[in-house]
């Protein structure tokens, strides 16, 4: 096994094992977040050995830096106890999880037949010039789209906010 | 390679984190004591010999190591004892992207003094000064302590408020140094400027009073992006959380915040990442804004091209090498100074007003920075 590969499957183990851990904590919402947090920062890692390197710092920044950094201080903010939570309705969630779960399994079985060839990405693959380039020229008009959506989120939060203070 | 990596990395490690980080709570001390007209920390001695209060770095070690490790009755164990971990960890390896020299050509492979190149150089430290977050946060909720629990919101709502503002202000630095590797910035600032230069690119010509001053400048970040040098300064001293942003301790609303609950060795963790991370921002900001190792005036050619004639190129690289380090140094020292000096200055804000600052203050400053740097480099270099 070669060292990238050798990685491949740590960062593949660690991203599995800490989203079943995750589910394993599912009333402790503290730890649930650290588990989440570890399978960001994995996926990070083989972004990287993808070559990815723009959107591994984005992964980590954004989703681990960011976002479950805002779940936590939700979190905290609510200060939730595990004893504050009613046991889940554990039939129905169970089979729609397992039924979930079949149709991925059979997918990823069913796509790893159809694997293309593999080829070396071009120089500069993934960095952030060639992102930068492809956002602002070939799509251009979805970057606009989303600009406008943000800004109509942060309006909308913005009117929320203050109609509570009024 | 992997051995010059290597030898990099234990250099940057001792020499840089592992000696300037205990020096600096000695500098803490007896700075702090100079404004405030005390003597400052002069007990500590070796049979009567105090080398200036020096060996009280030595002597907290030797207290923080023999004390009992606590956990409090409640709280999350296991992460109670990693939340230092993770802490002081990021604030270690934060190193490995900035240079403390640059490129020199001994023959063969050339030398770059960096330990690690990657072509998202400075997005690499704002990824690992977000996971920072974690450190603090965590430490704030395992304690099962109502106080570190406020300590632990306040940084969490802190910190990623000044991690936008924190990329957003140094956007300006990308744009004119083209790249996001910090030792291609650096060597873009090793070359001078002229102050009014950009008179003649519009068609104007200088004023004669002007014009015999020659006003060359090196061309640092903090001279072509000033508001970015401030806002940047301001952005990470506050993602540090030492006074006056130390919201997340704040002694007289809520004890000691995050690390009330944690004694010993593992409240050193905490207290050694602060320090270390002075060293890096002091690192940062030399590199991004006070040209990293370039020597003010004199480019690294001009300075072989004039020792080479005498000793030789080799002799003249190794002096360039060696010249380039100590200017990196003392930038480095000038800035830890100058955070230190910013700490015993300013009182604590209150917590809406470190808030305010930052979304209403920073952020609209950072972005009206971006457009006007646009727009002037439109119009120096004719095109984007």
């Amino acid at each position: 096994m070669t060292f990238p590969a050798f990685l491949f499957y740590t960062f593949a183990a660690l991203a599995v094992l800490s989203a079943v851990a995750m589910l394993m904590n599912v009333r402790n919402t503290v730890a649930a977040a650290m588990s989440l947090v570890i399978t960001m920062v994995a996926l990070a890692g083989i972004y990287v050995l993808l070559e990815a390197h723009l959107v591994a710092a984005i992964q980590i920044m954004v989703y681990a830096g960011a976002i479950v950094v805002l779940f936590l201080f939700v979190v905290m903010l609510l200060n939730l106890r595990s004893d504050d939570f009613a046991p889940p309705r554990q039939r129905l969630v169970k089979l729609v999880g397992a039924l979930l779960g079949v149709f991925v399994m059979s997918e990823l079985l069913r796509a790893f037949g159809g694997l293309p060839e593999f080829r070396p990405p071009p120089e500069g693959f993934g960095g952030y010039r060639q992102v930068g380039i492809a956002l602002y020229t070939d799509y251009v008009l979805l970057v606009e789209v989303s600009s406008l959506l943000l800004t109509a989120a942060i309006v909308g939060a913005l009117i929320l906010a203050k109609r509570k203070i009024d | 390679m992997p051995v010059e990596v290597l030898i990099k990395t234990v250099f940057i490690l001792i020499v840089v984190v592992a000696a300037l980080a205990p020096v600096i709570t000695w500098i803490e001390r007896k700075q702090s004591a100079v404004m405030q007209d005390r003597i400052g920390a002069n007990r500590a001695d070796v049979g009567g010999i105090t080398l200036l209060g020096l060996l009280h770095p030595f002597a907290d070690v030797v207290k923080l190591l023999s004390k009992e490790d606590v956990v409090p009755e409640g709280a999350n164990r296991i992460m109670h004892l990693v939340a230092p971990v993770i802490a002081a960890v990021p604030a270690v390896v934060a190193y490995a992207v900035i240079p403390f020299g640059g490129v020199y050509d001994f023959g063969g492979e050339p030398l770059s003094l960096v330990v690690a190149n990657p072509d998202w150089g400075l997005l690499y430290i704002f990824a690992i000064g977000a996971i920072a977050t974690y450190g603090t946060v965590i430490a704030g909720w395992s304690s099962n302590n109502n106080w570190s629990l406020l300590g632990g919101m306040r940084a969490s709502a802190q910190m990623i408020s000044y991690e936008v503002t924190m990329g957003l202000s140094v956007v300006g630095i990308f744009m004119v140094f083209g790249t996001l590797q910090l030792q291609d910035m650096a060597q873009a600032q090793d070359t001078t400027f002229r102050v009014f230069g950009f008179l003649e690119y519009l068609g104007l010509h200088l004023p004669p009073w002007l014009g015999r001053f020659p006003f060359v400048l090196p061309a640092w970040g903090i001279f072509l992006q000033p508001l970015s040098f401030i806002l940047f300064l301001t952005t990470i001293m506050a993602e540090n959380k030492r006074p006056p942003f130390d919201m997340p301790e704040g002694e007289s609303e809520i004890i000691a915040g995050y690390h009330l609950e944690y004694s010993g060795m593992r409240f050193g963790l905490f207290f050694m990442s602060e320090f270390i991370e002075v060293v890096v921002i002091a690192g940062l900001v030399a590199t991004l804004f006070l040209g990293g190792w370039t020597i003010p005036w004199i480019s690294q050619e001009a300075f072989i091209g004039a020792v080479a004639p005498i000793f030789g190129v080799g002799f003249a690289t190794g002096l360039c090498l060696v010249v380039h380090f100590a200017s990196f140094m003392v930038k480095v020292i000038v800035m830890i100074w100058l955070q230190m000096a910013l700490r015993w200055t300013l009182p604590r804000f209150r917590y809406d007003q470190v808030m305010d600052l930052c979304w209403k203050i920073i952020l609209p400053l950072s972005i009206a920075n971006i457009f006007v740097t646009g727009a002037v480099m439109l119009l120096v270099r004719g095109q984007p």
